[in-house]
């Protein structure tokens, strides 16, 4: 029975929805004119998404689809935030190819709907329109530079493996519905709790290979550095930031409430994905010179290391994955907005890493930040990125996958060698032209923000912890 | 809270960090007074700290200790006993110097330089203090970031390589120690470092747990067959960064074996024992040999530093008092000594811009006063009665033969190699024929090296003659972890017995203070 409560579980994607159709006339009809109007409430819109989840009520809407808890709220505010930013940024990069198109930031604002049913989703179907709606739009902004070869490059890659991917998934599901006769999260895992059939077993690695593409771990990862490197700056920050949250989170759900009876089975497989992933994301990105493909690598390692949450499979476990991504979309986002402003002294993006020599020399601050980063990303403390490490191999050793949490920790020096590869060419090396100089008063303020998380961030400590108990107690 | 009425030790951290941040924003005049100031203001209240640090029989083990719990699963406490102390100590006199040293020599991004070396002594002292486990370890890690960038931008021509090398070597041995940590937390249910030395870990789970801190350590120590990052990092690092490095960095490690090793898990300390003797033994030998057909400065010193450490390591697995109480003085001198080794090298180095012993000779002429002093520290490392390695050489070298005579027997040809490398060294620079014609033309010390050389020289003699200053503070710490690790301490092969005294006139006692044991 539907009632009145549901909609108000639904309403930060009520919002977004009715936002971004509202927007999407405003854009038809205005056109390119409208673009900065439309980006400032889009980014009102996710502003106003976010606030809702305090409000919105929690527990099970439509008859068992959708489900907000704790959980979702907690992944759906970093989705929300990252999308936002990754708006903010956008303008100054695509003014440079001609006028900004007001699509963009309904794009991003119509994949943030689908982002937050992920996350939220109780039902296979639920999770499939949900991802799907994701995908769509992350095709189109894949490609969203229609004059350039690489970003057509990137969608067209995007949209073939992501295609294949959704395929494989839903032949999981398929599998799934099959052998348990119900597509809802609950009615699976009643079903498994008396043992997995082989039927089971298979729906279960194909629902997960599925999963492990949306979240680039290896050997799903092919496209990853393909489509970061060939989509405009500003997307794949959003790549790298917010779909990550979504399909981790959805991986966690999908694990945990599904097929927590079936834990043995998929353990093995996030164990294997996330020990592959660390290491194969660690020293394929040595050798890189473009720093986004660089960036794209360390995202296949960090992914690696939340994983590593997850394969405690405790409630812990959960809690580390998530505290994981939010100290990680920080990193992100703070990484790429300083890629952002690597450009020549014509004002066009440089995305090598050798014109960062000497960065520290001629521009102290973003050097600094960038820095920042990189060693945080490489997990030293006393940055922030140690803790998020620190906390998924204390839940490891914590479920005693002692032997687990040793190799990805050692396999995590190799993927300081790359971090500190970038730290070497700002600050060892002779500089390089300077980059153009004028650097937005958003841009750097994002910038300083998450430097100073990143610096600050134990002070931040009590808080994280209780809102990821909080969101992981949800799922058991 | 403490005897002092204010949070002394978070005031130590503060105090480097603020003036850090200073340096960032000034000109290079500027930074570098920044730079002397704040680390003088350390250096009085560090004496501050040793003048109220409470050596009664009946005082706390802990001392000046502040508890906050503002991290969620660690806490911010701080506190010290007599160990720590004389380690912050010994990083806190040779701040102020190793800025002095950098005054002239280092003229590009000064600085970001002292800032490096500002936060540099904020980690170090935080090293010693930190009464957490973690955050003990997060002080530990870090303090490569500025060690990297110090060696990387400042360094010599070879440097990327040395930082990167420095950088990778350190960090692969300590994440192990951070496993064996959560483990532990896990275990004992607690972070704090004073209830984690009166627990007993399961004897099953303690050689793992040992050998984990071990990785870490052994690294850090340096010990063999993992010295080999220090070397390269000694030579391509600026003076100030070879004099830190030697002088406090390489100590973290002794100072890991004695606050975790050894007291936490002493039943595999006494089963692994043979593992630390045996590449005690060998790094004493070898890279004795090894510092004696160098021709650079910095690689002899580099490796006779390994040497000397190899000595800490043999010491403080002895099992007993005279063992760690001469590792302890062992480290405080090669502290001093090593450091101004390094500054004397610097002194040369930068009149001349190389390293090579054979580009120098006869110095003694020309350079009378630096002769003095550079002979002290020759002395001195050698192992002379009267300077501080004496004491700590002989200290330690007593307590591993109650252990182990053949090992005592090997470490003690340390001593001699040690002479033959630092004379043979001494001889080539300051002695024999002014064969090369700009060496020989070079200036004596000027007052700033004078007034960076002298303090140590002094404090060297000092705890060669009167070493109860410095064994009265830890004195009753040594004697805690000697009596914790008394239960698993494995047989010696001296068999001590205790002859009847004869009835004779009664002698003086004049024997050399740390033999009163």
């Amino acid at each position: 029975m539907i009632d009145a409560s549901s909609f108000l579980m639904v309403m930060p994607e009520l919002i977004l929805t009715g936002a971004g159709l509202i927007l999407l006339m405003v854009a038809a009809y205005v056109g390119d004119r409208s673009t900065s109007a439309v980006s400032w409430f889009s980014v009102f819109s996710l502003l106003a998404a976010g606030l809702s989840i305090i409000q919105a009520p929690q527990g099970v809407a439509f008859d068992g689809l959708y489900r907000a808890d704790a959980f979702s709220a907690f992944a759906k505010a970093l989705i929300y935030i990252s999308a936002a930013v990754s708006i903010i940024v956008a303008p100054r990069f695509f003014a440079q190819g001609g006028a900004p198109r007001a699509e963009y930031p309904l794009l991003i604002v119509f994949s943030s709907v689908g982002m937050g049913m992920m996350v939220s989703a109780a039902d296979l179907l639920t999770l499939y329109v949900g991802l799907e709606l994701t995908s769509l739009s992350s095709y189109v902004l894949a490609s969203f530079m229609r004059k350039d070869t690489r970003s057509a490059e990137a969608g067209l890659k995007y949209f073939v493996l992501g295609a294949l991917a959704s395929g494989i998934l839903l032949y999981g599901m398929s599998l799934l519905y099959g052998f348990t006769g119900t597509t809802g999260f609950d009615g699976i895992a009643t079903a498994m709790a008396d043992g997995i059939s082989n039927g089971e077993l298979f729906g279960l690695v194909f629902v997960l290979a599925g999963l492990a593409f949306k979240i680039s771990a290896v050997p799903f990862h092919m496209w990853t550095p393909d489509v970061y490197e060939g989509s405009p700056t500003p997307v794949t920050a959003f790549f790298a930031s917010a779909p990550k949250v979504a399909a981790m989170g959805l991986t966690v759900r999908v694990a945990v409430e599904a097929m927590g009876p079936g834990s043995s089975a998929w353990q093995q497989i996030i164990i294997f994905l996330a020990l592959a992933s660390i290491v194969l994301g660690g020293i394929a990105a040595i050798n890189q010179t473009n720093i986004k493909r660089l960036l794209a690598y360390s995202s296949i390692n960090n992914v690696g290391f939340a994983l590593i949450g997850l394969a405690a499979g405790t409630q812990e476990g959960v809690a580390a994955v998530m505290s994981y991504l939010a100290i990680y979309v920080v990193m992100t986002l703070g990484s790429f907005v300083c890629v952002l402003q690597m450009r020549d002294a014509d004002g066009n993006p440089v995305e090598d890493i050798a014109s960062l020599s000497g960065l520290s020399q001629s521009r102290k601050g973003l050097a600094a930040a960038f820095a920042i980063f990189m060693f945080s990303l490489a997990g030293i403390p006393p940055l922030f990125g140690f803790w998020a490490k620190f906390l998924v191999f204390d839940a490891a050793v914590g479920a005693g996958l002692t032997a687990l949490a040793a190799i990805g920790i050692a396999a995590s020096v190799i993927g300081a060698f790359y971090y500190l590869k970038i730290v070497k060419t700002m600050y060892f090396d002779d500089p390089a032209p300077e980059y153009a100089r004028g650097g937005s008063f958003v841009e750097n303020g994002i910038i300083t923000v998450c430097a100073a998380i990143i610096v600050l961030g134990y002070l931040l400590n009590p808080m994280l912890d209780s809102a990821t108990a909080a969101a992981a107690q949800a799922l058991f | 809270m403490n005897q002092l009425d204010f949070p002394i030790l978070s005031l130590m951290l503060t105090v480097p960090m603020i003036a850090a941040f200073a340096c960032l924003y000034v000109e290079a005049q500027a930074a570098r007074m920044i730079a002397l100031l704040a680390t003088l203001a350390n250096l009085a209240l560090g004496l501050l700290l040793w003048a109220n640090f409470d050596t009664a029989a009946d005082a706390a083990q802990w001392q000046f200790t502040e508890f906050a719990p503002i991290f969620g699963r660690f806490a911010w406490a701080m506190g010290i006993d007599g160990i720590a102390l004389m380690l912050i100590m010994l990083t806190v006199f040779l701040m102020p110097i190793c800025i002095g040293a950098s005054w002239v020599s280092i003229d590009k991004r000064v600085g970001e330089y002292m800032a490096a070396f500002l936060f540099m002594e904020t980690l170090m002292i935080g090293v010693f203090a930190a009464q957490d486990i973690f955050l003990f370890y997060i002080f530990f890690e870090a303090g490569l970031i500025p060690m990297y960038l110090i060696i990387g931008i400042w360094g010599g021509a070879n440097r990327i390589y040395a930082s990167y090398k420095f950088f990778l070597y350190t960090l692969l041995g300590s994440v192990l120690m951070l496993i064996a940590m959560l483990w532990m937390v896990r275990e004992a249910d607690t972070t704090s470092i004073p209830v984690l030395l009166e627990y007993d870990f399961p004897a099953h789970a303690q050689n793992w747990l040992w050998l984990a801190f071990f990785a870490s350590f052994a690294v850090k120590m340096p010990m063999w067959p993992v010295h080999t990052w220090l070397p390269d990092a000694h030579v391509q690092a600026p003076t100030a960064g070879s004099v830190i490095l030697a002088g406090v960095l390489l100590k973290m490690g002794g100072y890991g074996f004695i606050r975790f090793s050894l007291p936490m898990f002493p039943q595999a300390s006494a089963d692994l024992a043979w593992l630390v003797f045996g590449l005690s033994m060998v790094a004493v030998v070898y890279t004795s040999l090894v510092a004696l057909v160098q021709s650079d400065m910095k690689k002899l010193i580099a490796y006779s530093s390994v040497a000397h450490m190899a000595i800490v390591t043999a010491g403080l697995f002895a099992f007993n008092q005279q063992g760690i109480e001469g590792a302890m003085m062992v480290m405080l001198g090669h502290g001093l000594v090593s450091g101004a080794l390094f500054l004397c090298v610097g002194v040369i180095y930068d009149r001349l811009h190389t390293r090579e012993i054979g580009r120098y000779g006869g110095l003694s002429i020309n350079m009378p006063r630096y002769a003095v002093l550079f002979l002290l520290f020759t002395m001195a490392s050698v192992g002379l009665p009267g300077t501080s390695n004496f004491v700590g050489e002989l200290l330690s070298l007593v307590g591993v033969y109650e252990a182990s005579s053949w090992v005592a027997f090997i470490c003690g040809t340390g001593v001699i190699l040690g002479a033959a490398y630092m004379l043979y060294l001494y001889r080539r620079i300051c002695y024999g024929e002014q064969v090369n014609k700009d060496a020989a033309a070079m200036s004596d010390l000027s007052m700033r090296e004078l007034w960076l050389l002298a303090p140590i020289a002094a404090v060297v003699l000092w705890m060669g003659v009167y070493p109860e200053s410095f064994l009265e503070p830890m004195r009753k710490d040594v004697m805690t972890i000697a009596a914790r690790m008394e239960p698993a301490k494995p047989a010696g092969d001296a068999q001590f017995k205790i002859g009847t005294a004869k009835a004779a006139e009664p002698q003086a006692h004049h024997a050399a203070e740390g033999e009163a044991h």
